[in-house]
């Protein structure tokens, strides 16, 4: 089968981009994921439940709803896909509803998780609470801190976090110690990847059930502007879940433009940033070939953004093809830009982002929209969670 | 020739393969070290190349890693340490155990042609697939003589164990159970030795070295009934912590497992 954006090859690459490095330790389970995953979507019970949840559980579809006073603003058309209406304020849901259905089916009985700003924890902590299965979800310590209410949500659901206390403490940490789990419990135990991130079949698993955010988009643009396809489609990328999901359906679309934005921290170049598209070269991170932060002897470096989101020294190997091949633009926007942007969104629109959305926001002056066109924001979060980033940094974003 | 493979002609029962991490504790270790071990009885050496982000490891071979790479490790520094080593070494087999990125940035062949030149015999890269090994791997890895060793865990099914003892001609490296380096055995009471058996029976034809979780006279002797021998590495880079003399008591630790 030729690859596709969409579709990657049976093992799993996007260009050369992908594919699964993993220790023996995991291969029984990674291996019964990749034969499984396709053939148990497909069946009509899992599809049954997966949309039944969606519509009645996470509350989709989601708004696509027309920013009036930012798009006066920018002279542009600008619609806001309201994934921060989900349940649990993030479009993680998307994928954990589907990913515990799955494990569910393979008799998986323990799930864990990795999370940075706490929210594909938190949608983990969630499913497992209404499916009566046991969490663990692992957090970088300095993520608790800059999180916390999270963590409370959490722990609220019944999850126990466990602080992950190497490296940076922060994302990439916490998915080394999700690993070291599974190692350790290889068979009760599914690991929910919260991006498209690691080693195949997870990017694909991941951004397919991501897919639906498109999927929506198309319908409703359709309704509303009388045209499926808009012109740009604008996402934040830490490891590229949300972006994964709002691209899918446009991504054999060459008329609609990809804008992928990632966060610069304190600048591209300042030694604190996360902007991977620009500073990562090829390598391999939790078990995927892509993109990523290194230094010359192949050490994985530090990354930074206030965002915890997208606090992270990769990107998916689908992003990293995005990347390499020009389909998709990638913007990387500053920590002030970002929460410049939560300010204008909360005032023009009555809309509290999360700070990784915000990079999405703050992307807007480099578009070069004209009048005409029709641009897509991915509101993949709701503030709610950084509102003590937000009081902390009052005096910048006001 | 070999020095893998002459180890195991020599000796047939209780090999004893000493792990531990190049630069850790301090970065000019690596050499006497080496030294050390093999006098002190080692019969196989690894020698870990740190990597940031080692995700079959526990905490003490993580920890170690970070101290290594502060200490300025990287593959450069360890092959220009290794450069004499067969003088003062002749004959213990050396194996590098490392992680696939750093020797991939390095470049595959130079890593390859740099380890052998340095006398190195055999390759653990625990995150590289088999699949990759062949398509990529392999020609490079038989040019340079270079030996890989691959994992086989109680979950490895018996074809792949198959396949995996096929590709190989060194030895099988067993992980005793579920977890990363240095865990306590948590299995039930004869779940271990059933697996160890399980894999007597396959009658391969490689011999087979256990590790993971052996760190003592006690657990060492026990895994060599169901091997030709065993790997021991967290336990050792434990009695190097804070000690001012690593060779002495890396001499004492094996001691300690073999008398």
């Amino acid at each position: 089968m030729k690859p596709t954006y969409q579709q990657p090859t049976e093992r799993g690459y996007y260009g050369q981009f992908g594919g699964a490095f993993i220790p023996e330790m995991l291969y029984p389970n990674v291996e019964e994921l990749r034969q499984q995953y396709l053939s148990i979507m497909a069946e009509p019970e899992f599809q049954q439940e997966y949309q039944q949840l969606l519509r009645d559980y996470v509350g989709r579809p989601t708004p696509l709803f027309e920013a009036k006073r930012l798009s006066a603003k920018y002279n542009t058309r600008i619609y806001l896909k309201r994934e921060d209406l989900c349940h649990t304020g993030a479009h993680k849901v998307n994928n954990t509803v589907g990913q515990i259905l799955l494990a569910k089916r393979l008799g998986k009985t323990r799930i864990i998780a990795e999370t940075g700003a706490g929210q594909h924890g938190v949608a983990t902590a969630t499913v497992c609470a209404l499916m009566g299965m046991e969490c663990i979800v692992y957090m970088g310590e300095i993520d608790m801190e800059r999180q916390k209410p999270n963590v409370y949500r959490m722990r609220l659901l019944g999850a126990e976090v466990r602080a992950a206390m190497s490296g940076s403490r922060t994302l990439k940490d916490a998915t080394n110690e999700a690993i070291r789990d599974w190692i350790s419990n290889p068979v009760d135990t599914h690991y929910i990847i919260g991006s498209v991130v690691g080693p195949h079949p997870y990017p694909d698993l991941v951004a397919r059930l991501q897919a639906v955010i498109s999927e929506e988009m198309r319908k409703q643009l359709l309704e509303k502007t009388g045209s499926e396809l808009p012109n740009y489609v604008v996402a934040c990328v830490g490891g590229g879940s949300n972006a994964a999901g709002a691209f899918y359906h446009f991504l054999e679309e060459p008329s609609v433009q990809l804008v992928a934005v990632e966060a610069a921290g304190h600048g591209v170049h300042s030694g604190h940033s996360a902007a991977t598209s620009v500073l990562g070269t090829p390598g391999i991170i939790h078990g995927s070939r892509t993109l990523l932060m290194q230094d010359e002897d192949g050490q994985i470096t530090e990354p930074y953004s206030i965002s915890a989101g997208l606090d992270y020294p990769g990107i998916g190997p689908l992003h990293a093809f995005l990347a390499d091949s020009k389909r998709a633009r990638f913007i990387s926007i500053e920590d002030e830009a970002a929460l410049k942007a939560v300010a204008e969104c909360s005032r023009l629109e009555g809309i509290i982002p999360a700070l990784e959305t915000a990079h999405a926001l703050a992307a807007l002056d480099q578009l070069g929209a004209g009048p005409d066109d029709v641009v897509v924001i991915n509101l993949s979060g709701r503030g709610d969670k950084d509102l003590e980033t937000y009081i902390k940094y009052a005096d910048a974003i006001m | 020739m070999n020095r893998i493979k002459d180890a195991f002609d020599k000796k047939q029962k209780n090999l004893l393969n000493i792990y531990f991490t190049a630069g850790y504790p301090s970065l000019h270790d690596t050499v006497p070290l080496i030294k050390a071990l093999s006098e002190a009885g080692a019969d196989l050496i690894e020698i870990g190349m740190p990597f940031s982000d080692p995700l079959a490891d526990g905490p003490v071979i993580q920890a170690s890693s970070t101290v290594a790479l502060a200490n300025g490790m990287n593959l450069r520094v360890l092959f220009e340490q290794l450069k004499d080593i067969r003088e003062s070494v002749p004959e213990t087999p050396i194996l590098l155990m490392g992680y696939l990125n750093p020797v991939m940035q390095f470049g595959v062949d130079n890593f390859c042609r740099e380890a052998a030149a340095a006398g190195a015999d055999g390759i653990i890269l625990p995150d590289l697939p088999l699949d990759d090994y062949v398509a990529e791997y392999q020609e490079i890895f038989r040019r340079h003589n270079l030996r890989p060793v691959f994992l086989i865990t109680p979950q490895t099914a018996p074809e792949r164990i198959r396949r995996i003892d096929e590709l190989t001609d060194s030895f099988l490296y067993l992980v005793s159970g579920p977890g990363t380096t240095g865990g306590a055995n948590t299995q039930a009471e004869g779940v271990q030795e059933a697996y160890f058996q399980r894999i007597e029976a396959m009658n391969l034809r490689n011999p087979r070295l256990i590790g993971f979780g052996i760190g003592d006279k006690a657990s060492f002797q026990n895994a060599c009934q169901y091997a030709e021998g065993a790997i021991i590495g967290s336990a050792l880079i434990r009695a190097l912590d804070g000690v001012d003399d690593a060779p002495a008591a890396a001499k004492r630790f094996v001691s300690s497992v073999l008398n």
